[in-house]
């Protein structure tokens, strides 16, 4: 939006991509939403649950959320789900029968494509699922068109009685745009209308659903032809005309402001004919769109000459920066865009908080001999990282569990000797950790788990799960109870142990103890992220620099309030060198977990009120 | 096409870098720009680098700065300041709260905090304006304020009113009482006042 148009249309509000998603499902009537949290989607139910009109929940997992949303649709309401990327994966068994069925009600999943990877295990193209389910695409390249075409989505979705593919990327979710929203609408009411031919999808069944699935997807592609969110913007300069989506169109429209474009709003099924009769138009037609090259395969399989990724990178984003050079050849402008000079720094790899309960177990982890380590999705994959280096595998969410008993049932002789431990958080598990629990159960597998119970889904922010006891309302619901339910999923009670992990020698104890053991072994932690409102600070910590030996073991714990005051090398009697690391502790990002003096000899760690010769940072920013 | 201003906020996950960039981009809106903001930053909230772009002017499409056409580096800390400068244009401002913040991996010896940042950046054909941002929250009785103090120091450098800057400020703390609000004015005319060259 301009200026001027903002002039004329002060009600604009300054928003992010979710939020207008969030925005519009409410608009448009939107009765049922449900997700589980994933970055860059995680917000658009955290702005749904604001709204009275629309039931919200966080659902077990993404397969959940859809079917949930399913559910509500064929009843005849309005029904949105949200996930990230590699949450479609987990939700496309019930995706590829759905749309078999078609919605009653409007139905939009809604999938956020981390495109760069900002913090995913992949990059994956969600338009292959709109391919593979025979579903309309849509693809809005800013925040004003995440409110638009979220609200086109549910009507389109009816006038095709088909679920609807929103895809983002972080470049839409997580963009702040200005967006002028529509007035609300009220839907109809409708029932659930019993129709077994057309809900049971038995093989007889489904057979007859086959053809009709087909019909649609030619009445979609002649739609897609007219369509206005299928929207031609001429240019002067002809010499290259774009075909592009998503935010690889602003970055186009940024980088070529001459070009001509072809924009496409519903990029799946694509407008072929339009796009045949622009590239008439223009002396060399390029595709740009992030990731995959889908649509270029679609138009080349059509017989239309263009480019695509054979000058446009397939992996991260389309920013001018890429575009520019890229095309330079194509154009004959010479490229003006210096190339980033980075600095040869430090890395700041993303660490755990301060005080965070994983600490305790990775400091565990580190120093138990003789493992293999097999991790999960979350906070606690930042184990991996310095100074714990105590994660050996991480692929998807609830894989640590039957990784581990693969690698149990797999390791040759070489590693007889070694302890095979899974690595797994508390929403982690529930999402689909217990399925694998079962397989190590039932197969008589020889794993000790480690179920880091924080009672929240600590990497996207702390959000609930039934092991917070609060749904996402923050009320008060179920709490799951982990011992019972492994106990139910045929762990012996004798070997399931809660621990409290700022506790490192009771949690050694445990280990030790348990990895020796024949069969699986659950050790269960049992305290909160320091992100969450359970979390109590107490009193604060500080070096007694009298002490201090500089021994450096307390950095061990991989704490970000340890810092290293100073450093000195000392020759030891055998003659070898030894560095030495005297530390401080930042006063003010300390929560007194008191997590590091159990790793410190000499007592030097106390708490900072009850000695005045204390070495500690007063405070830092 | 018309010209579009560019920052790039620059700091540590935790420091407030998306406020200040919300507020910069909040003054924009009301100073009558087509706007956007984005962050880069891949799990921000867990002590990692993190920028917020601004864009702002007739209209703005793209929503992440081109590396050499940032207009101003608001950095939140000296090491960040270097981490970005590369992505700053010929004759560009930065401005760098010189409170330094080390994280683990340096902590561990596993790599060295770089030797006089603010001179290395002198280096770079931009100008340079730093204050202790850091230290001089403290003396205000809040780290917190910060983010005040680095908006009053931006004020320079922002081509609109430091007036439409400081209320946009100031309205984030209408409804949380007195003590805040004026707090938080003090930081940001102190930090008006305060950067030098170097
Ligand atoms: S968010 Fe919670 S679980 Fe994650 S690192 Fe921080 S304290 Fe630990
Ligand atoms: S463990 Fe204790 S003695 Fe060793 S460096 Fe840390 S505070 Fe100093």
């Amino acid at each position: 939006m301009t200026a001027a148009e903002q002039v004329r249309n002060p009600q604009a509000i300054f928003i992010s991509g979710n939020e207008a998603v969030a925005m519009a499902a409410r608009d448009a009537d939107c009765r049922v939403a449900a997700a589980y949290p994933g970055t860059p989607s995680t917000e658009i139910l955290e702005y749904l649950s604001a709204y009275p009109t629309v039931y919200s929940e966080w659902s077990i997992n993404e397969k959940v959320s859809l079917e949930v949303a399913i559910g509500a649709s064929l009843a005849g309401s309005r029904a949105l789900c949200a996930m990230k990327h590699v949450g479609l994966n987990v939700a496309s068994d019930a995706l590829m029968t759905q749309t078999l069925i078609g919605a009653v009600g409007g139905l939009v999943i809604a999938v956020a494509d981390d495109v760069g990877l900002s913090s995913s295990q992949n990059e994956q193209d969600s338009r292959y699922w709109g391919r593979f389910a025979h579903i309309p695409v849509l693809e809005p390249c800013d925040a004003q068109e995440a409110y638009s075409m979220t609200r086109f989505a549910f009507s389109l979705s009816e006038q095709f009685s088909v679920p609807v593919l929103l895809r983002l990327t972080t470049r839409i979710c997580h963009v702040k745009g200005l967006v002028r929203t529509d007035a609300s609408e009220k839907t109809v009411a409708r029932f659930f209308n019993k129709d077994s031919s057309r809900y049971v999808m038995v093989p007889g069944n489904a057979r007859n659903r086959i053809p009709l699935m087909m019909q649609r997807d030619k009445e979609l592609a002649q739609f897609s032809e007219s369509c206005e969110l299928n929207r031609f913007e001429p240019g002067q300069d002809r010499r290259i005309g774009f075909v592009t989506s998503g935010a690889a169109y602003c970055h186009v429209r940024e980088t070529f402001p001459e070009a001509p474009v072809l924009k496409l709003g519903l990029s799946h099924p694509a407008p072929i004919e339009t796009i045949r009769a622009f590239a008439q138009e223009v002396d060399q037609l390029i595709v740009a769109e992030e990731v995959e090259p889908l649509l270029e395969t679609e138009l080349k399989a059509a017989g239309i000459q263009l480019s695509g990724k054979d000058i446009l990178p397939r992996i991260g984003e389309l920013t001018p920066s890429v575009l520019r050079p890229a095309l330079a050849q194509l154009t004959g402008d010479t490229c003006t865009t210096a190339p980033a000079t980075q600095n040869d720094l430090f890395p700041r790899p993303p660490t755990l908080c301060v005080a965070c309960p994983h600490m305790g177990i990775y400091y565990c982890l580190a120093h138990v001999k003789n493992t293999i380590i097999s991790g999960d999705i979350g906070c606690y994959t930042l184990g991996a990282g310095q100074p714990w280096n105590a994660l050996d595998t991480c692929i998807s969410m609830g894989a640590s569990l039957s990784v581990a008993q693969g690698i149990d049932k797999g390791r040759s002789e070489a590693d007889q000797n070694k302890n095979v431990i899974a690595v797994i958080g508390d929403s982690t598990f529930l999402h689909m950790g217990m399925q694998g629990l079962l397989d190590i159960t039932y197969n008589r597998g020889n794993v000790t788990i480690l179920l880091l119970d924080n009672r929240a889904v600590g990497m996207t922010g702390g959000q609930n799960a039934p092991s917070s006891g609060l749904d996402l309302h923050g009320e008060e619901t179920i709490q799951v109870d982990f011992r019972k339910l492994c106990e139910a999923l045929g762990v012996k009670p004798a070997r399931i142990h809660e621990v409290n992990p700022y506790e490192l020698p009771v949690l050694f104890k445990a280990l030790r103890e348990e990895v020796k053991q024949t069969g699986p072994s659950v050790i269960i932690t049992n305290q909160p992220c320091v992100l969450t409102e359970r979390y109590r600070q107490q009193p604060v910590l500080a070096v007694d620099a009298d002490r201090c030996t500089g021994c450096s073991n307390c950095l061990d714990v991989g704490c970000p309030a340890i810092l290293v005051e100073r450093r000195e090398t000392v020759i030891k009697p055998n003659g070898r060198e030894k560095q030495l690391a005297f530390v401080k502790i930042d006063s003010a990002a300390c929560t007194g977990c008191n997590l590091c003096i159990n790793t410190c000899g000499p007592d030097a760690i106390i708490p900072l009120s009850r000695d005045s010769r204390i070495n500690a940072v007063e405070v830092s920013a | 096409m018309s010209y579009v201003t560019n920052i790039l906020v620059a700091g540590i996950g935790g420091q407030g870098v998306m406020t200040a960039a919300d507020i910069i981009a909040q003054t924009a809106i009301r100073a009558g720009h087509d706007v956007k903001k984005t962050e880069v930053a891949g799990m921000a909230q867990r002590g990692g680098v993190v920028t917020s772009h601004v864009r702002f002017g007739e209209h703005v499409y793209s929503p992440s700065i081109t590396p050499g056409h940032a207009d101003l580096l608001l950095a939140f800390e000296p090491a960040e300041a270097l981490r970005w400068a590369g992505h700053l244009r010929t004759g560009a401002a930065a401005l760098v709260n010189t409170f330094a913040q080390t994280p683990p991996v340096v902590s561990l010896g596993l790599f060295e905090y770089p030797d006089a940042p603010l001179e290395q950046l002198a280096r770079y054909p931009i100008s340079v304006s730093s204050l202790n941002a850091g230290d001089m929250a403290i003396g205000m009785g809040d780290r917190r304020l910060v983010n005040s103090l680095m908006l009053g120091a931006a004020a320079r450098h922002l081509p609109f009113d430091s007036g439409l800057l400081k209320q946009a400020l100031l309205d984030r703390f209408a409804n949380k009482g007195g003590k805040m609000l004026t707090l938080n004015e003090q930081a940001f005319d102190a930090g008006y006042r305060e950067p030098g060259k170097i």
